[in-house]
């Protein structure tokens, strides 16, 4: 199967508030696919509508070619889920968690290995209650990970975890799609969904407003490119002339930094090098700044705080 | 069938690491029966018709077992669970509902089980307490009485919106019920407009019932509560599984 996930028209209101309006998009087999949007974009409406555990009020939605809303039970012996808002009992130990749980599948992996893993090995025996939030976390994605599934659902995946254990999670998750499994997360990092996810999606206000590849996303965006070196003593006016033949340059004393878009050719930075070399100019604390996700989705999505 | 034995013996565990339950089923029983015993010593009364007063402690505080463990464990823990997000998390696994339901229902039983088991055992050792009813007519009516009030607290706790409230309507039914029902005291004693009250609380049934079948009765002679008690559970078990929900 080549669309794991499938979705047309989906729509769900709460009230007066249309959650998620009128989304489509496609998910393939195999690839880590991201969703990114501000506070109550629709991210987890759309993500728990496809899990079955909400019902659309409108649209349609094929999940491994199943009906989540009549194939409910199927669908989640072969995917894994991971919400943003659960919780086990306080005494259960984590352990126990682990062992219940897969119980509840078919064929469920090894638990053993899962807790290496992630890091829980030395917090087998601790209960749920005395767990960090980051633990917390890690141990709802072993959860996620018990059913062996063709398909993860991630809400919020990094969420108030640590770098170390943000980095080992990203491999843990390129692990699973280098087995030929897909991914489906969202997050609030877009350095996470830049390094890690194959396709974004930009929701706000319920509508996918950009889905494409990271890099096609900032390259879509034209934003421009920025060189930043100094010079001992300041440019030359012969120095500053010929850098203005590249792109705009601006001069703080010995500070000099050159803007360009990038036009997908030659990179501003070999060009600015190579006259610099040519002319045999000395420089250091050359630094290049280029635009990323980030830029996007401000671009996109605007810099006002959400309710 | 492997899930519902490892989630019951699972909740058997946290049972028993909940100080609340466990302190409420196992423990309280007993101390009232050496409260009991302390109270009224060894000797027969004539309110008791001839029998001592701590011969009737045992099936009415066995009824107290069955009203204590059905208003505050079943329901606190299936509150609990679908406040906390607990079942939502469950629900992303394959599992029934009907298996969470049934491994609450065989681990409450089996504490009450326990608790009327250490009463029993109290009630003989220390007492020599006199059992002259048929002990398989007396699980009988142990186990209807049971299924009976676990009904009542999935219906409290599938219908009542928050923990908070689960635990305000048990304890609100709860109360009234263990000092009228007749556990702790004679209700033919009391006013005629206490004993009209009593006849609608469930667990005067329960305590008739299983006093009767303590001192020997046949179930012939409580048509009415086993009538009652039946029709209870039969509400029970259409109105819980009607009103079970994963999430608040
Ligand atoms: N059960 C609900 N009842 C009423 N409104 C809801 C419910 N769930 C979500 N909403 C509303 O729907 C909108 C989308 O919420 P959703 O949780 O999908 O956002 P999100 O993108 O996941 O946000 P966040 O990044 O904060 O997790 C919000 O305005 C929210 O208030
Ligand atoms: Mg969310």
């Amino acid at each position: 199967m080549d669309k794991v996930v499938q979705v047309e028209g989906l729509r769900k209101v709460y009230g007066a508030t249309v959650a998620v309006d009128d989304v489509s998009f496609e998910v393939h087999e195999g690839e880590i696919f991201g969703m990114v949007g501000p506070n109550g974009a629709g991210k987890t409406t759309t993500i728990e509508c496809l899990e079955g555990l909400r019902t659309p009020d409108a649209g349609t939605v094929r999940v491994l070619g199943l009906d989540p809303q009549r194939n409910g039970k199927l669908l989640r012996e072969r995917t894994g889920m991971q919400l943003q808002q659960s919780a086990l009992p306080d005494r259960m130990r984590v352990w126990e968690a682990l062992d219940t749980y897969s119980s509840y599948y078919a064929k469920p992996v090894d638990w053993k290995p899962l807790l290496a893993q992630l890091g829980l090995e030395e917090k087998r025996p601790a209960p749920f209650a005395k767990l960090s939030g980051g633990q917390k976390q890690r141990l709802f994605i072993a959860l996620a990970l018990l059913p062996d599934p063709q398909l993860v659902f991630l809400d919020e995946l990094t969420t108030g975890l640590d770098p170390q254990a943000r980095h080992a999670i990203w491999d843990l998750v390129r692990d699973i799609r280098a087995k030929g499994k897909t991914v489906f997360l969202t997050t609030h990092f877009m350095e996470e969904a830049e390094r890690l996810c194959d396709r974004v999606a930009i929701l706000d206000h319920g509508r996918i407003v950009a889905l494409d590849t990271p890099p096609n996303l900032i390259h879509g965006l034209g934003a421009e490119e920025r060189v930043a070196f100094t010079v001992a003593g300041g440019p030359s006016p012969a120095l500053q002339s010929a850098l203005s033949g590249i792109g705009r340059t601006e001069v703080q004393g010995e500070r000099v930094v050159v803007h360009g878009k990038p036009d997908g050719e030659t990179q501003l930075v070999s060009e600015v090098i190579g006259l610099l070399t040519a002319q045999r100019v000395v420089f250091r604390d050359l630094r290049t700044e280029q635009a990323t996700l980030e830029d996007v989705f401000l671009g996109l999505t605007g810099r006002q705080l959400r309710d | 069938m492997r899930g519902l034995a490892k989630t019951a013996w699972m909740e058997a565990k946290l049972f028993l690491r909940e100080p609340m339950s466990a302190f409420f089923t196992l423990i309280f029983p007993l101390m009232y029966l050496f409260i009991f015993g302390a109270i009224s010593g060894n000797e027969p009364a004539p309110q008791y018709g001839g029998q001592r007063m701590l011969d009737t402690a045992v099936p009415s505080l066995i009824a107290m077992i069955i009203g204590i463990t059905g208003l505050m464990p079943v329901t606190m823990t299936m509150a609990t669970y679908r406040e906390r997000g607990i079942l939502r998390r469950l629900r992303t696994t394959p599992v029934a509902s009907w298996v969470v339901l049934a491994a609450q229902v065989i681990v409450n039983f089996a504490m009450s089980c326990a608790g009327m088991l250490l009463l029993i055992a109290a009630g003989t050792l220390v007492y020599h307490v006199r059992f002259e009813g048929n002990a398989l007519s007396v699980l009988g009516g142990f186990i209807l009485s049971s299924l009976s009030f676990f009904g009542i607290g999935f219906m409290l706790a599938g219908s009542l919106p928050t923990v908070r409230s689960a635990w305000v309507a048990g304890m609100a039914l709860l109360y009234p019920m263990m000092f009228l029902s007749g556990a702790f005291f004679t209700v033919d004693l009391l006013p005629k407009a206490v004993r009209t009250i009593s006849a609608f609380m469930p667990l005067t049934y329960v305590v008739n019932l299983l006093r009767g079948l303590w001192a020997g009765d046949a179930w012939s002679k409580h048509v009415l509560d086993a009538g009652v008690l039946v029709g209870l559970l039969v509400v029970g078990v259409v109105v819980s599984t009607k009103a079970f929900r994963w999430e608040s």
